[in-house]
């Protein structure tokens, strides 16, 4: 958006605007800011609810990462969950205190240069975000030859046998019992600020002539590689830092959650963040954000559906399970019907929300119209 | 790599060729359908897992004999086959394909979730039936029943399948599509119909998949169909895919390697399940068309 309005051909209308826009970002940021220290000094919020803003934030950066692949490189990838694995374990190994990691291998002893491990929660993080990137090199090598619904298997394959590799590695990873007692360090300013930079350099890049580049090839890749654009390079690039953000993404959520198995890692991880992207829009960045708050907050809404509830004289009973059923069967609506999800390709701007405001008043009316002429043609 | 009888070599023949006909009847489902659609269903798996709750449910508690058990079974996860393509595939058919992928996706994840719903997530047992289990000695290799009849079972209707896409109207509709589905569309063919027939037979053959998987791996939960599923498919690309006969092939093959390379290399029976996704890759970069597969240029 703004990189129309920087230029100089444009209207003084919009100059205007500009500033205007400005002015209501900062502010509405601040509050969010003095909301977040509020929540985090747990005045407003209790840690139920802190929890979820923080799992908020995870899933934002899983459904960037997955988004700079899909969304905006074109390159049908599902391996985030894999790399996710890889970024979890890795913070994990470096943040939980070494008195506590052998004795959680009770099956088999703790190699000890993994029980030497250690470093603060930012360097753990980082490690863990190059170690899940350098997995993506080494996969990027054979399967970003292939194209479409192939990458699709083949990622989501690889992330399968990334998962295997974790559940029999024992000493290293103690096998399918996971790692327990992660440090809580995680808290809401490290998950909004890691949003915070991540989006923000997912908006640089996509101005560089790399994100450009990222673009030409989603959009016609022959005609890409006939600019000059280098496919493999490009799409290598794009495919490495979805891997380091999936990492990333993956460190918080250890420490978000405190303990991870592999099986948290599977399928129907690289699946939800999927249909986050789906949500807010393929190749919008701020689609990704509000649509991983959406799918967090809506499933931890739904969780009164498994408690039985009534609608007027129907009661369902309690059933374990149910708001994820209601969950997926919304998101089959908007996969059906809406399939440009919340925003499209667009970005977030204030006059793109006054123009939706002003344009749903026309919308019900036309809603209204089509309902009658349909009922007038049915007569 | 210690002492390999040739007993255990013909043990593990047997159950290489019983695990390869099981996969050959679930990739055959991937193989019609990405033929026709150029979508792979990843609800297929899920499609298997349903029958199985599907046949569990028939036997215990409609307390149906278990070959009127099954063949309800069957006709259900038919059913649902034709339900699934109408509800989530056919709004989507001018849709650019990558949405068709996104919406099967979104039908597994519903798929998973109602099966928690309707049969809780509590792991279940599949009905055993003896004529199928019983052990019989042949040369001191002890097997199943099973071992014998799914290969049989499998081969027979890999036959009547073949039978009716090369020698049925409906057989000829359905080679016609997936040459080219707008010109077969031109030419008067119901397509709609051919995708509802498509999907119906592949569906079918999944659940006589799932039930005689049921019966050699008795263990029945939400989950139990995704990697099969995958699997499986990777057998339709390995052999080809669009084509049944490669599929039925690639099953084969990857039976024998799941079950050899445990036989030889016992210290990599952790890592069974990441044979098949190596195998994918290899397939994938030495020979993009699979096995049997025609040349396609815009598949990689």
């Amino acid at each position: 958006m703004s990189k129309e309005s920087k230029s100089p051909y444009l209207p003084a209308t919009t100059q205007k605007h500009k500033g205007l826009s400005r002015t209501l970002s900062i502010v509405v940021l601040a509050a969010f800011a003095v909301f977040l220290y509020m929540a985090n000094s747990g005045k407003i919020l209790g840690s139920y609810e802190l929890r979820i803003i923080r799992l908020c934030g995870v899933y934002a950066i899983a459904a960037l990462s997955m988004n700079l692949v899909n969304g905006f490189t074109g390159q049908f990838s599902l391996g985030q969950a894999g790399f996710m694995a890889i970024g979890a374990y890795v913070t994990s190994l470096f943040i939980i205190p070494t008195a506590q990691k052998t004795a959680m291998y009770y099956v088999e002893p703790i190699a000890p240069w993994v029980e030497s491990l250690q470093a603060p929660f930012i360097v753990a993080l980082i490690i863990g975000g190059l170690v899940a990137a350098l997995a993506a090199f080494l996969i990027g090598f054979p399967v970003l030859r292939l194209r479409g619904d192939y990458l699709a298997i083949a990622t989501l394959g690889f992330s399968e046998i990334i998962r295997i590799f974790i559940t029999n590695m024992i000493p290293i990873t103690n096998g399918s019992l996971g790692l327990k007692n992660i440090p809580d360090t995680a808290n809401v300013w490290w998950t909004t600020i890691a949003v915070a930079i991540v989006v923000i350099f997912m908006l640089r890049l996509m101005k560089t002539s790399y994100g450009r580049s990222f673009k030409a090839i989603r959009d016609d890749d022959v005609a890409a590689e006939a600019m000059g654009i280098s496919l493999f390079r490009h799409k290598m690039l794009s495919f490495v830092i979805g891997g380091f953000l999936a990492g990333i993404s993956g460190g918080l959520l250890a420490s978000v959650v405190g303990a991870i198995t592999p099986i948290y890692f599977r399928f129907t991880l690289a699946y939800e963040i999927l249909l986050i992207v789906v949500l807010g829009g393929q190749g919008s960045i701020t689609g990704s954000v509000v649509g991983a708050c959406i799918l967090t907050v809506a499933r931890e809404w739904l969780r009164f559906m498994d408690n039985g509830f009534s609608i007027g004289p129907l009661t369902v009973p309690p059933i374990a399970g149910m708001r994820m059923l209601v969950f997926s069967i919304l998101l089959m609506i908007i996969i059906l019907f809406y399939r440009r999800g919340l925003f499209g390709s667009n970005e977030f701007s204030w006059a793109g929300l006054l123009r939706v405001i002003k344009s749903i008043p026309q919308g019900i009316k036309r809603l209204f119209t089509r309902k009658a002429k349909a009922e007038g043609g049915g007569s | 790599m210690s002492a390999i009888t040739s007993d255990m070599l013909l043990q593990s023949l047997a159950n290489a060729i019983t695990l390869g006909s099981l996969y050959a009847l679930v990739a055959i489902g991937y193989t019609m359908v990405y033929g026709i659609l150029r979508l792979i269903n990843f609800a297929h798996g899920e499609i298997f897992m349903m029958s199985m709750y599907f046949a569990f449910y028939f036997v215990t508690a409609a307390m149906l004999p278990w070959y009127l058990a099954f063949l309800f079974a069957i006709a259900c996860t038919g059913i649902l086959g034709i339900i699934i393509e109408r509800a989530a595939y056919r709004p989507l058919r001018e849709a650019p394909r990558i949405s068709l992928l996104i919406s099967s996706i979104g039908v597994s994840y519903l798929l998973q979730n109602l099966a928690v719903v309707l049969f809780s997530g509590i792991q279940k047992q599949f009905p055993p039936v003896a004529m199928f289990q019983d052990v019989i000695t042949i040369a001191n290799v002890r097997i199943q029943k099973l071992s014998i009849y799914v290969p049989l079972i499998t081969a027979v209707l890999v036959i009547v399948l073949l039978y009716l896409v090369n020698k049925t109207k409906i057989g000829m509709a359905m080679r016609a599509s997936s040459k080219d589905f707008e010109t077969s569309r031109l030419m008067g063919i119901n397509v709609n119909r051919v995708i509802a027939v498509t999907f119906c037979i592949g569906s079918v053959l999944a659940a006589v998949g799932a039930i005689m998987w049921g019966l050699k791996y008795p263990k029945i939960e939400p989950y139990v169909g995704t990697l099969p599923g995958l699997k499986c498919f990777i057998a339709a690309v390995i052999g080809g895919i669009g084509n049944i006969k490669g599929a039925v092939i690639g099953a084969l093959l990857l039976g024998f390697i799941e079950i050899f390379i445990v036989l030889f290399f016992p210290a990599l029976s952790g890592y069974k399940d990441a044979f098949a996704f190596v195998a994918l890759i290899v397939i994938l970069l030495v020979r993009p068309s699979g096995l049997v597969g025609e040349k396609i240029a815009n598949k990689v």
